[in-house]
């Protein structure tokens, strides 16, 4: 099966550190692969580069075969960790944006997602708490036919219930044909619903595999694992 | 026959994430099956809309089923969905190999505390003879 995402020894340095040491990670279609590492360990600075924000300074990314550009752009569909709504929009003018923007955004899907998520189209991004912003901004994200998702840390500072719609929503969008790569340090939550995980460390990959083999080889949890890996 | 309603305990399944999921999953439609929660050719809900319900990836529930199918205990008719498997035998050669394990991992068990057979035997009798007085 061709990988939809290929990473072949990606390095990033920002002037004098070393953000990402060479990371080798394969994503095959139908997956949902968990990236997991503590703060500064390389994992938006990847993502960035496989959404075609960052360039590598050495290394390979093919994304669906090709080089991040134009065509990987149109087939991504990145939620980035940081704010990009603009304040004085409301929901539905959210929503239109992302039509406009995107060739394979479903509007009856968002509608769809809307509702499900308890957002109202009249508010204005403003006035929505931390978690409805996220549940924004994850329902205009999964509202496209894409064929990866990258999700950076889509359970930030996200109550435990708005937590719980995110995690069903992802799991209700997701499909057979796409891939989605998810950042999380709250492995906890979420572990679950992924088929292989990539621990990183200090900007490179240091353990890598299905979760469930995991489980079975090393009788632990996604989330044990985690807090031996880095503690 | 509705399998799993709103407030029905599977929705609440608590699983414990250090054994791998799919194998959970069996485990609990093999006891619905062996208690009669399932009865034979019942048809299981689908793999997204279990998937769904347990909040787990929707490839370990196709694993879980996949397994399952393997092991005869459950078929698959193309289009239709998945269904419990045919024939009285299923069911009791499962409740055999279920009651296998739950005794092969408690004389383990038992073992490890410093009990022979023969003790095992006679704390093993003490107490149901004790579970059948109290009703």
């Amino acid at each position: 099966m061709d990988n939809i995402l290929e990473s072949k020894k990606v390095c990033k340095s920002y002037l004098n550190k070393k953000a990402l040491r060479g990371v080798d990670l394969n994503i095959t279609p139908g997956k949902i692969v968990g990236l997991l590492g503590p703060n500064g360990s390389g994992k938006t600075t990847f993502l960035k580069i496989a959404a075609g924000i960052l360039h590598p300074s050495k290394g390979e990314i093919l994304i669906d075969g090709h080089i991040p550009g134009v065509y990987t752009k149109s087939v991504v569909s990145y939620l980035p960790d940081n704010e990009y709504l603009l304040k004085w929009m409301k929901v539905r003018d959210a929503v239109m944006y992302f039509k406009d923007f995107y060739a394979d955004f479903d509007e009856k899907k968002a509608n769809e997602l809307l509702i499900f998520m308890d957002l109202d189209e009249n508010s204005t991004v403003k006035s929505l708490s931390k978690g409805m912003k996220e549940k924004l901004k994850l329902t205009l994200v999964l509202s496209r036919t894409a064929k990866l998702y990258i999700l950076d840390e889509p359970l930030g500072g996200v109550d435990p219930t708005a937590r719980e719609k995110i995690l069903n929503a992802i799991v209700n969008n997701f499909s057979k044909d796409s891939s989605m790569i998810i950042t999380t340090h709250l492995v906890n939550d979420i572990e679950r619903i992924f088929d292989d995980v990539a621990f990183i460390s200090d900007g490179e990959i240091v353990l890598h595999g299905n979760a469930e083999e995991l489980r079975r080889d090393k009788k632990k949890s996604i989330d044990e694992l985690y807090r031996e890996v880095f503690k | 026959m509705m399998y799993f309603q709103k407030g029905d305990e599977i929705m609440d399944t608590e699983f414990n994430d250090k054994m791998p999921i799919y194998l959970q999953i069996m485990d609990i439609i093999k006891t619905d099956i062996v208690t009669g929660k399932l009865k034979l050719k019942d048809k299981l809900p689908s793999v997204r809309e279990m998937a769904s319900n347990l909040k787990v990836n929707p490839n370990t529930l196709q694993r879980s089923y996949q397994e399952l199918e393997r092991l005869g205990i459950v078929f698959t008719q193309r289009g239709t969905g998945t269904f419990v498997g045919e024939g009285k035998d299923m069911v009791d050669d499962l409740k055999k190999e279920m009651a296998k394990e739950v005794i092969d991992s408690f004389i383990l068990r038992m073992k490890s505390l410093g009990f022979n057979a023969s003790e095992i035997i006679k704390a093993v009798s003490k107490e149901t003879m004790e579970v059948k007085q109290n009703g």
